[in-house]
């Protein structure tokens, strides 16, 4: 007699990543990231948007969160499911990273006539690149998280 | 650990017989790269009118690349020169534009098309 099949859906398949506090490791976020999203089927141009997303989350955490001090680690979880990728960018300090409300695209012109800084686009690409960002504050402002999801597109992958 | 920018000038004559100064760049763009961009860029000989950006051999740009990339144009908008931009991947093309870079300063797949849009 054969077993009946189960009927819930399988658990999400998670990576984890834990890169050190110094810019240039977004890298191997990004790297896995762009490996998990592959084996998922995205397109290759909806993987460069993921890891382009992943990178700037990562030095935010990296800068922001735990203020470049090498003793603490980001931590990057990535939750497989049937039709999405999540990714929690998790930093380990203290640092505040700004709750960002919807990010405006970067005035150009602004910045070219020097009223405003040509830096601060990190959360407008992160927005515009994937279809989900959440910021997250930890508690006591220790361990605050940024959710970025992508879904995966069944007509166009 | 990023991978250090490396930077070079090159000079070429734009098909109309105007001298063109191409930075460029290789490795990664991303906020060590101030000496090799912007440092490169204020190499460039006084009279420089016309300048090309060569992204041909660049890995990878953070949005502090991005920031050094705009700083450059600035500069280069006070000093009234032109600048257009080739080499980009697909991605960091609509990276580009979705900050606002074309209104700057053209983006090109290839320095031949980069070298006629000046």
């Amino acid at each position: 007699m054969s077993e009946p099949k189960s009927t819930a859906a399988p658990r999400p398949a998670t990576v984890e990543v834990r890169v050190p506090s110094r810019l240039g490791f977004e890298k191997v976020a990004m790297s896995t990231a762009a490996s998990v999203a592959k084996l998922m089927g995205f397109r290759e141009d909806r993987i460069e948007d993921l890891k382009t997303a992943v990178a700037e989350a990562c030095i935010n955490a990296i800068e922001h969160g735990n203020r470049l001090n090498e003793k603490l680690s980001v931590g990057v979880i990535l939750s497989a499911g049937p039709d999405a990728l999540e990714v929690k960018v998790i930093d380990d300090g203290t640092g505040m990273i700004r709750q960002p409300g919807k990010q405006t695209a970067p005035d150009i012109d602004r910045k070219m006539r020097g009223e405003e800084d040509t830096r601060g686009m990190g959360m407008f690409l992160i927005q515009s690149l994937v279809d989900e960002a959440e910021w997250v504050a930890g508690a006591n402002g220790n361990s605050s998280y940024v959710r970025l999801v992508i879904r995966l597109d069944k007509d166009a992958e | 650990m990023q991978i250090e920018t490396k930077a070079r000038v090159e000079q070429l004559t734009s098909p109309a017989g105007h001298p063109v100064a191409v930075l460029r760049f290789e490795g990664d763009i991303a906020s060590t790269s101030k000496n090799a961009v912007i440092g490169t860029y204020q190499s460039l000989p006084k009279g420089t009118s016309l300048v090309l950006l060569d992204f041909t051999r660049v890995d990878y740009i953070n949005s502090s690349g991005i920031a050094l990339v705009i700083q450059l144009l600035i500069e280069a908008s006070n000093s009234g020169q032109k600048v257009c931009a080739f080499g980009l991947t697909p991605h960091f093309t609509k990276v580009f534009t979705m900050v606002g870079i074309p209104k700057y300063a053209g983006i090109f797949p290839t320095q031949a098309e980069a070298l006629a849009g000046l």
